[in-house]
């Protein structure tokens, strides 16, 4: 085992440190994680590895650090997800349809990571458009989860649509990663992986350069090992900027310093509605833990009712996908991506993209197509907008008596490749927990909180109001200190 | 509410996506059952609710009307399937 071999197993923060005592180097640590994503190919985590540009860019976090002009992230080598746009490097959203795109822009969000001097290693797999939980949608196949159940060497789903960020995390190949979540795309991913991930509240991070699904509800946030790696990446990605009306024109908290306060008298809600029918045990056991830790730290933990719980998720499934119909209409075929030749325009249009988009993305253009579509739109689009109202109006009533809400993240651990993939609608209920905060655009944090009886990772999750990520960074601090989470993934490929 | 055939192959046109002839009573009852399960909404009462569009309670921003980039033909097409003489080729639009 060669000294390098360490180096990948930092947290951020550790890795931060190290580079500016000059432990190490930018180019060393970032060496070190190529080789550990060479080693990791099994896992089918990246799409695109960029190990060229990492070392060029990891020469200049070396030569800024030497001339002492290192940024908050200097050095520090990450994955992206395959989402965000990277000026110069292929972007596909793992569709067919964008072909070999190769943006010539950068997204906002990479661009402040670059800014403040994080090192790409290449580009993280994904579901298709980010539909989907579990990464079986990619075009470039599915991600495996590190996590194996004891005693089986059975490939599970790192759950998503950000499976690569998460599996990259949890095996070591990137100290932290970028990712999306529009119904619990980052928060169910770090459940099933042991890390922690962090969707902030909508208008946080920038959308502009990051291929649209949903635009009401796509939020970009940080997967990490620590709650403290979230905090710090989050406060790089976020922040105003003009080119996405929806950014919100305010100040970034430093959010890494709320990690490590005590929370000691905040109220905490206990949703009485997410306790989902055959919910398996070993999820309720680890609700009551996550009550007892808090209530240990000094807080005081409420039931709360969030009525509308149950019509998150159908409502979402209108909403999304009709949001999903209208900014997939841009892949046609004449200004980028993939082209189909067949007779007259409309041929075109139609091969074009049944070729380009995979079954899933093509039902959820059909059902988003349809809802909106003359005589039913009524019917179901503005009713799942009306009950959106209700689902946002649950939340700020609730937030009237308590700080914070704690849930589950995922009503189970990983599952295995292929078990959900029959019946649409019950791989849409792996987001029954997380979909209702993307509605109503509050932040949440999925935090791991132990292990089920096959020694895979189960999540808690927090939910704050809007804006107020930094009483979630502090909850979660608390959280990951009494869980004492230590548990990694035996390396078995 | 059901989805017959003749629906998928209206929508499917709607949403440009050609689907083989065989592909739509598959798909007829996949989208069924996801409307079906959707329907549940029809319980929730929403007398005199505002819809809700956006998660941000924000005026949209304005700026001035001014020409802010642009030039750029070339980093435009640089990804088109097809091109000539700084315009993107498309087939035959109109017959």
């Amino acid at each position: 085992m060669s000294a390098a071999a360490g180096l990948t197993g930092l947290t951020l923060a550790g890795a931060l440190a190290g580079l500016r005592a000059r432990q190490f180097s930018a180019e060393e640590i970032t060496r070190a994680h190529i080789a550990a994503i060479e080693a990791a190919r099994p896992l089918n985590a990246f799409v695109l590895e960029t190990p060229d540009k990492a070392l060029e860019m990891a020469r200049g976090s070396d030569a800024r650090i030497a001339a002492g002009e290192a940024g908050p992230l200097e050095g520090a080598p990450i994955g992206i997800k395959d989402l965000f746009c990277t000026r110069g490097v292929r972007s596909t959203a793992a569709s067919r349809i964008l072909g070999e795109f190769i943006p010539p822009y950068e997204s906002t969000v990479t661009a402040n990571l670059w800014r403040d001097g994080a090192v790409m290693l290449g580009k993280l797999n994904m579901d298709e458009f980010a539909m989907g939980s579990s990464n079986e949608t990619s075009a470039f196949g599915p991600v495996i989860n590190p996590w194996r159940s004891a005693g089986s060497n059975r490939a599970l789903t790192p759950g998503g649509s950000s499976g690569g960020s998460a599996a990259a995390v949890a095996a070591d190949l990137v100290l932290a990663a970028t990712a999306t979540d529009t119904g619990g795309s980052i928060r169910q991913p770090a459940a099933f992986t042991g890390t922690v991930g962090i969707k902030p509240t909508y208008g946080r991070c920038s959308r502009w350069g990051v291929v649209a699904f949903a635009s009401s509800l796509d939020q970009a946030g940080p997967i990490a090992r620590t709650v403290e790696d979230a905090a710090i990446l989050l406060k790089s990605m976020s922040g105003h900027d003009r080119k996405d009306s929806t950014s919100l024109p305010i100040e970034v908290p430093d959010f890494p310093a709320f990690v490590g306060r005590s929370p000691k008298g905040l109220r905490i809600g206990v949703p009485k509605e997410y306790r989902a029918p055959g919910m398996p045990a070993e999820i309720e056991t680890l609700w009551a833990q996550g009550i007892a830790w808090l209530k240990d730290a000094g807080c005081e933990v409420v039931e709360v009712s969030l009525p509308h719980t149950r019509y998150a998720l159908p409502a979402y499934y209108i909403i999304a996908p009709a949001e999903a119909s209208s900014n997939l209409a841009r892949y046609d075929g004449m200004r980028y991506g993939l082209r189909v030749a067949a007779p007259g325009l409309n041929g075109v249009y139609e091969e074009t993209r049944a070729a380009g988009f995979g079954a899933e993305v093509q039902r959820r253009i059909l059902i988003g197509a349809y809802v909106l579509s003359a005589g039913y739109y009524d019917a179901y689009y503005l009713k799942a907008q009306k009950v959106r109202r209700r689902i946002a109006d649950d939340f700020a009533t609730a937030f009237e008596g308590v700080d914070a809400l704690l849930t589950p993240t995922a009503p189970s651990a990983a599952f295995g490749l292929g078990d959900n993939t029959a019946d649409p609608v019950a791989m849409y209920l792996n987001d029954i927990f997380t979909v209702t905060v993307n509605l109503a655009g509050l932040p949440a944090i999925s935090v791991p909180g132990g292990l089920d009886a096959g020694g895979l990772p189960l999540g808690l999750q927090l939910i704050g109001r809007a804006l107020d990520e930094g009483t979630l960074f502090t909850l979660a601090g608390a959280l990951e200190q009494a869980a004492a989470f230590r548990a990694r993934p035996a390396r078995w490929w | 509410m059901t989805i017959d055939v003749a629906t998928v192959r209206k929508v499917a046109r709607l949403a440009h996506i050609r689907q083989e002839e065989d592909r739509l009573a598959p798909l007829a009852a996949e989208l069924s059952g996801i409307l079906q399960w959707i329907e549940q909404l029809n319980e929730v009462d929403t007398d005199g609710v505002e819809p809700m569009a956006s998660a941000v309670a924000l005026a949209l921003p304005m700026r001035e009307d001014v020409v802010t980039e642009g030039g750029d033909a070339a980093m435009i097409l640089a990804n088109a399937p097809a091109s000539r003489g700084g315009f993107f080729v498309v087939p035959k639009v109109v017959e």
